[in-house]
């Protein structure tokens, strides 16, 4: 398999203080690849460095043989890389379609933004029950569809998820799992999972990377991971 | 597959789809033809101060979209308005008596200038934040009617500059009403502004402006370039109020330091939350208001009994109070503006 992804040596901080001390990491096309770790291990840091929101002290992230240095947040999503941040990223005062249409605002080919438009509505029902609701009266699943759907609407190579099952019901985490898989089956998209829910993580991906302190301190097959009893109890904690 | 989390509801309480994209224009029309069956109907005293409510529209149609839907603060409008009135004064001097084709060439310079003007300040504000753009914009507002008065030999100082006007076209006829002709020209004006101000914000950009006002770091992430939307939102208003200024020259027939004061910049945008920020509805009532406040007020010190002195000083500061009364009013009844209460009453 070949790489999509590839973080050199990364090194990222808020001010003085280093929360990731030369990471390395190899995201493989196709691939769905779990980020696990407990609070503070420097996950969320992570994926907002390789989306382009913090820019690391030290080290580079390459997509595709691109090199990424220098290249804008909003540049992103138009080389492929769609970031679904914790909390979910959602503009509240935005109705679901508006929101959804502002994920397709900088294609140029009109029609296949709308086609994605409408794949989304048949992916996510709810959304398409409330299309002129504004974001503020959505509950947190569907506010973690919507983000989705956005992210999915610019047609993304590689999707970096942070936290998908935060405060949603067990049911609801199974079906958005289920449908990264789905995605990565029919399109051949590319997800970087950053997830607090291990077993639910690891139950769709194909590979883990286990962060603690800012590190990376192991990275293994999904099913290895599930099964290094050691690990668990190190650093995942069941 | 696809995720589901409640029941099906039935299609039958579907939300109407989007509007007809020609629904603008049908306004438009619409209200151009009632305008000018105003115009007839109406003395010209009022068809002045109907001309002046158009001026007004320009521009607070254009801060509207900046300040409610991009969520840029100006208070400096009034200054971009004087670029254009400017603008005007000096080319309708070196263009004077060789048709109306001049007055059309000396309004889209004022419109020019005023663009090129916002364009530079939007530059800087695009980086400024609430209370620092808020500042950046009032220094504007102070320096621009200073630099007028400075240069006494290209803006003639406090005096100001006249600005020729031709009398209407023959073809309407000799008798003519002047008053009714200005009417005419300020809302041709003003309703292409609000025409195409409408037909913006609907699509792409109007999306683009309000995530980027709601939440910069998801209109980011969604691909929107969070700076051009800002330089852009603050190039397109001062367009608009460029327009209203080369207007307002029109009207009066001159320009001069005292007619943009500070206090002109925050009655417009005072106007625009009292008639409901972000809504173009809204911007016609703060139009209105810029207009019917200053008049009230000279209707009451007509009815009270007081010295001339006294009269002069209240006509001075009524209308500031009575706005400031006015905005109180209303965002304690309708936080949303006037336009909002239109909005609440056919939702009951």
């Amino acid at each position: 398999m070949t790489a999509l992804l590839e973080a050199e040596q990364l090194t990222v901080g808020y001010g003085a203080a280093p929360v990731l001390h030369s990471v390395d990491l190899t995201v493989a096309q196709g691939s769905i690849t779990a980020v696990l770790g407990a609070n503070g291990a420097g996950k969320t840091t992570l994926l907002r460095t390789l989306s382009g929101l913090l820019r690391p002290a030290t080290g580079r992230v390459v997509l595709d043989g691109q090199d990424l240095r220098g290249v804008k947040v909003e540049q992103m999503v138009r080389r492929g890389v769609a970031h679904v941040p914790e909390g979910r990223g959602v503009v509240t005062e935005l109705t679901v379609d508006e929101n959804l249409r502002l994920g397709g605002l900088w294609r140029r080919d009109r029609v296949d933004a709308k086609r994605a438009l409408d794949e989304v509505y048949d992916l996510f029902e709810p959304l398409a029950r409330r299309r002129r609701f504004p974001g503020h009266q959505l509950s947190g699943g569907e506010r973690q569809m919507l983000a989705l759907g956005r992210a999915l609407v610019g047609r993304p190579r590689l999707l970096l998820l942070d936290e998908p099952s935060l405060g949603l019901a067990p049911k609801v985490t199974a079906q958005i799992m289920g449908l990264l898989r789905t995605l990565r089956d029919r399109t051949g998209l590319t997800v970087l999972l950053v997830e607090q829910n291990v077993r639910s993580a690891l139950s769709v991906a194909d590979t883990g990377i286990v962060m603690s302190l800012g590190r990376v301190v192991a990275n293994a097959d999904a099913a290895t991971l599930r099964d290094d009893e050691d690990m668990r109890h190190a650093y995942l904690g069941f | 597959m696809s995720v589901t989390l409640a029941p099906k509801v039935d299609a039958g309480t579907r939300v109407p789809a989007a509007p007809r994209k020609h629904r603008y224009l049908v306004w438009a029309v619409v209200a151009a033809v009632l305008i000018v069956a105003l115009t007839y109907a109406l003395p010209p005293f009022r068809n002045y101060q109907l001309a002046t409510v158009g001026a007004y529209l320009c521009v607070t149609a254009g801060l509207t979209v900046l300040t409610g839907l991009n969520g840029q603060l100006s208070l400096g409008h009034g200054a971009l308005m004087a670029t254009g009135a400017y603008t005007v004064a000096m080319v309708q001097e070196k263009l004077a008596g060789r048709g109306q084709w001049t007055l059309l060439v000396a309004v889209l310079a004022g419109i020019a200038v005023a663009t090129v003007a916002g364009g530079i300040v939007g530059l800087a504000a695009a980086r400024l934040r609430g209370p620092y753009l808020a500042g950046l914009t009032l220094a504007v507002a102070v320096v621009v009617p200073a630099i007028a008065s400075t240069f006494d030999k290209t803006f003639n100082s406090d005096q100001g500059l006249s600005v020729y006007v031709d009398p209407p076209p023959l073809a309407l006829g000799a008798t003519f009403p002047y008053e009714r002709w200005q009417a005419w020209l300020a809302w041709a004006g003003a309703l292409l502004t609000v025409f195409l101000l409408a037909t913006l914000v609907r699509g792409r950009f109007g999306r683009a402006l309000r995530a980027v006002r709601d939440d910069e770091a998801a209109a980011r992430i969604a691909g929107v370039n969070v700076a051009r939307t800002q330089v852009l939102a603050f190039v397109v208003s001062a367009a608009c109020a460029g327009l209203g200024g080369a207007l307002f020259a029109v009207l009066a027939q001159s320009v001069s330091p005292g007619a943009f004061p500070i206090s002109l910049s925050l009655f417009l945008v005072m106007a625009i939350v009292i008639g409901g920020l972000g809504s173009l509805a809204g911007a016609v009532w703060g139009a209105v208001l810029l207009v019917a406040l200053p008049a009230l007020t000279h209707s009451l010190t007509e009815l009270i009994d007081v010295s001339p002195a006294v009269a002069q000083r209240l006509e001075g500061n009524l209308p500031l109070a009575l706005f400031g009364i006015t905005l109180i009013v209303v965002m304690l009844a309708a936080p949303g503006g006037i336009a909002s209460l239109r909005l609440r009453r056919r939702k009951a």
